[in-house]
């Protein structure tokens, strides 16, 4: 099995807030991420399986390039998360859950089997993984 | 399975050599970097966590948390100092992988005592060109 990846890079705003909270609540509870700020994501997205006889391609990497812009770029990129996007209504837009919830729709948009995982960079420091068995 | 990864920085001295040796043995075995007068590097040092999201906060474990546990656990006793003199490094040369394997041991009670958070590998990335890993990978 081959495993190949890609990287991408965007930007996007967030702020940590529940409804069940007042602002002050909020504010207690998150600090300064319960002010709207950005960051400059990486995403790096990792697809295994066996190269094409004839192609000598697991995948064509055109076609990877645009599922992450259609599935990924113009979904968050230059958007605010919690307002320009569904996923975080009912959950904290963390780097924990935005990655699971980008796993979530690479594993509907590539191929059955072919989503091996994601690491999402939030900057330099701090990265979360999602990795299927 | 989701894991979250953080990066943290030490600068630190060490001498790699083994008291049974003789100077010239030593120098065999560890090359420069036997120079009893030690050397440095500035380590990467980073930590790799897994358990289950909380609902409340979104996170496996709040940032300011692990970089608590990090901070005194490993960067208050090894930064700025010469890993010879601690006690971790008295029957164990302190070889990057031997700062690991400590690190490890250093880390591992303190994250576990988080609920349902588990340590799972730790890297020391000792130059660009060269990292050491202890735990899983998975």
């Amino acid at each position: 099995m081959l495993r190949i990846t890609r990287g991408i890079e965007f930007s996007a705003s967030l702020r940590y807030r529940r409804d069940d909270l007042s602002e002050e609540e909020n504010r207690r509870c998150f600090g300064p991420r319960a002010c709207r700020h950005g960051h400059n994501y990486r995403l790096e997205v990792t697809v295994r399986g066996e190269p094409d006889p004839a192609t000598g391609m697991v995948l064509d990497l055109k076609d990877l390039n645009d599922l992450l812009e259609r599935e990924v770029m113009s979904r968050f990129d230059h958007r605010d998360l919690n307002d320009d996007t569904p996923y975080f209504e009912k959950r904290l837009p963390s780097p924990e859950n935005l990655a699971t919830a980008i796993a979530e729709i690479l594993r509907e948009a590539l191929a059955p089997g072919q989503f091996d995982r994601i690491r999402l960079y939030q900057d330099r420091d701090l990265w979360v993984d999602v990795i299927e068995p | 399975m989701i894991t979250v990864s953080r990066r943290y920085q030490f600068a630190a001295a060490h001498v790699l050599r083994q008291p049974a040796l003789s100077d010239a043995e030593n120098e065999r075995v560890y090359g420069r970097c036997a120079n009893p007068n030690g050397h440095g590097h500035d380590y990467g040092l980073e930590v790799t966590i897994t358990g289950p999201v909380s609902p409340e906060t979104g996170r496996i474990i709040e940032p300011e948390r692990l970089d608590e546990i990090v901070r005194r656990a490993v960067l208050e006793r090894f930064d700025h100092r010469l890993l010879n003199e601690d006690s971790l490094f008295q029957a164990a040369v302190p070889t990057a992988e031997n700062i690991a394997l400590a690190v490890h041991g250093q880390l591992e009670e303190p994250i576990s005592s988080q609920r349902g958070v588990r340590l799972l590998r730790v890297r020391i990335v000792e130059t660009r060109r060269n990292h050491f890993d202890y735990g899983e990978m998975p």
